[in-house]
């Protein structure tokens, strides 16, 4: 019995996402529970060169795709090689990463297989249920540090993951196999064309690397947006971020969203103000170095997981520590 | 060219809302009691570019969801927005569905509405954020699909180039109708209701629809349909409980301050 937990070899332009490797390190501890094969399913046109990358990282089987068709994502296409794929091979696991084209893709093969799909899993691993080894998906609850186990009925078990939330794979040099897959690929396949690729210019400062964060959530509304959030970033060289009501009042860009439906961060100094601390919001900081939150509700259960919490009125607190921050106290 | 096009909403728990809900300590189940029911935020904005495309193209937009009894008033805040009929498929067998039973059971109601040009949906959900729902609806319905766009253009032959945004940029997709797509925030800004609005909507039909109704398969929707099985809440590790500052307001933040700069943000607030 040969058990294969594949990963979905996501590239662009070319280059693997480093989503990849996150999931090769959390393929290769299931892999390791379920004494079975690491594998990954790379698609694209002149892609080859990623393989021996993917076995540097302990893939031990690349199943390849290769076609200038299929140099871009294109939706249809890449559903049906992914859906013929894994209905063929019935892998025991396959990880996408929770990236626009691999949410999409994901859900397109689940749907068209009619089997299980989790998305956004904050931990995987195996567990015996009835005697038999199957892959429990952790989500995200609502509140504190609440969180819900999911399993699949069906095979493969199929699970996202978010970009930044798992440990990198270490390298681990391997001999892999190439196993080269054709699609057929016919001209009424493509109804969704994508005609291009536009990478915009990144921001001064990413999200992801910023050493600050400083985060606002609701609270901010009693001090009519988000000026002091932005000026205790602007004091401490931070990256301002939020949580998603503050993204739908409009005080900060989708791509400053911080939580499991946003960005996955871990900086050496996390400040949180005016944010309760739902679950979907505070995973996407629980790595943070140093946490300091600032809340007017002491039962919020962003202090739970604060390292410093100031509990009181946004509207006396702020002030202050901008003035501290300043070195004016 | 008039367009049939298609809105698929879904009420959730009021975003802002998000931590009151807890877990019962005795009963192991969520409390959401006294949390008010919202149209999902995004999904308002798949209605805004609903409208738009229809005041430019003219046609017809309909607006679904499928859930309890009270999401009626999501639909009713629809049509006050300016949908032109509502339908609600709602029965207990569709109830605790995941992504793949609830695209199933959406996917049925829609063959039941006859000829359709566009389905328009919010990119993921407020609640479960999956983003699954729509690709899913789409496989079901076997029509293309492009996810998160945040720019619909037509062409002169009536297919769409779209702009679906990724993480450091975007693509360009062309597809043609009919087509299901999932927009995000950015594609508009979503109009409020108005009180003639809210009259107009009084006039308009709400049509409510069960399993039969619709014809679905009893054994692919619901809990039993679903091929993802919630098991129990757990509670995560916590980190290691950090302390609250007490004392007046100018002292908590100065030690607050000094507190961070012990625990290793000293080189980082100079």
């Amino acid at each position: 019995m040969n058990k294969e937990v594949w990963i979905w070899a996501e590239q662009r332009q070319g280059r693997l996402l480093p989503v990849c490797f996150e999931l090769l390190g959390k393929g290769h501890e299931l892999c390791q529970d379920l004494e079975g094969k690491l594998a990954a399913v790379l698609v694209g046109s002149a892609v080859g060169g990623l393989c021996s990358e993917l076995m540097d990282y302990g893939c031990e089987k690349v199943y390849l795709a290769a076609d200038p068709r299929l140099s871009l994502y294109q939706a249809d296409l890449y559903t049906d090689a992914l859906s013929q794929l894994i209905d063929e091979r019935r892998p025991e696991i396959v990880l996408w990463g929770a990236t626009t084209t691999g949410t999409e893709l994901s859900a397109r093969v689940a749907a068209r297989l009619k089997i299980g799909l989790t998305a956004h899993c904050i931990d995987l691993y195996i567990e015996d249920r009835d005697g038999e080894p199957r892959l429990v998906q952790v989500v995200p609850g609502w509140s504190g540090n609440l969180a819900v186990k999911t399993i699949s009925r069906t095979i493969p078990q199929m699970a996202t993951v978010k970009p930044n939330l798992m440990a990198r794979a270490s390298q681990r040099k391997v001999e892999g196999d190439i196993i080269p897959i054709v699609v057929e690929i016919e001209e009424k396949d493509l109804r969704a064309e994508t005609i291009e690729i536009v990478e915009e210019e990144p921001e001064a400062l990413p999200l992801e690397q910023a050493e600050i964060v400083v985060s606002g959530g609701w609270g901010l509304n009693a001090l009519g947006g988000f000026a002091s959030v932005e000026e205790i970033a602007a004091i401490l060289g931070g990256a301002v971020a939020g949580t998603r009501p503050a993204f739908d009042r409009g005080w900060i860009p989708e791509s400053r969203i911080i939580g499991i439906s946003g960005k996955i961060v871990s900086p050496k100094l996390f400040i949180s103000l005016g944010a309760s601390g739902a679950t979907q919001y505070t995973t996407g900081f629980a790595r943070s170095q140093v946490i300091l939150a600032v809340d007017q509700n002491r039962n919020a259960p962003i202090f739970e997981i604060a390292d410093i919490g100031i509990v009181g009125d946004l509207q006396t607190i702020l002030p202050l520590l901008i003035k501290e921050l300043k070195g004016e106290a | 060219m008039a367009l049939e096009i298609i809105v698929c909403i879904k009420q959730v728990p009021n975003p802002e809302d998000f931590s009151k809900i807890s877990l019962d300590p005795v009963t192991r189940t969520i409390t959401r009691e006294g949390i008010p029911a919202v149209i999902n935020p995004v999904d308002k904005n798949a209605l805004e570019e609903g409208f738009r495309i229809r005041e430019r193209y003219s046609g017809k937009v309909a607006v679904l969801t499928m859930g309890p009894p009270q999401a009626r008033q999501a639909l009713e805040e629809a049509l006050a927005m300016g949908a032109d009929e509502a339908f609600l498929l709602c029965d207990t067998a569709f109830a605790e569905a995941d992504t793949l039973a609830t695209a199933y059971s959406l996917a049925c109601n829609i063959r039941s509405m006859g000829h359709f040009d566009l389905i328009l949906c919010g990119k993921e959900t407020a609640d479960s954020g999956t983003g699954q729902v729509g690709p899913q609806l789409a496989e079901f319905l076997g029509i293309p699909c492009v996810s998160n766009v945040k720019e619909i253009a037509f062409e002169e032959d009536m297919s769409l180039v779209v702009k679906q945004a990724l993480e450091g940029g975007y693509m360009k997709v062309k597809v043609g109708l009919p087509a299901l797509i999932t927009v995000n925030k950015e594609i508009n800004q979503s109009r409020l209701v108005t009180a003639f609005g809210i009259m107009e909507a009084a006039e308009k039909e709400i049509r409510e629809q069960c399993c039969k109704d619709v014809d679905a398969d009893p054994h692919c929707i619901g809990r039993g349909g679903s091929p993802t099985e919630v098991l129990e809440p757990i509670e995560l590790p916590r980190r290691k409980k950090g302390e609250i500052i007490t004392g007046l307001p100018e002292e908590a933040v100065k030690k607050a301050v000094e507190r961070i700069r012990e625990l290793g943000g000293s080189d980082l607030m100079q």
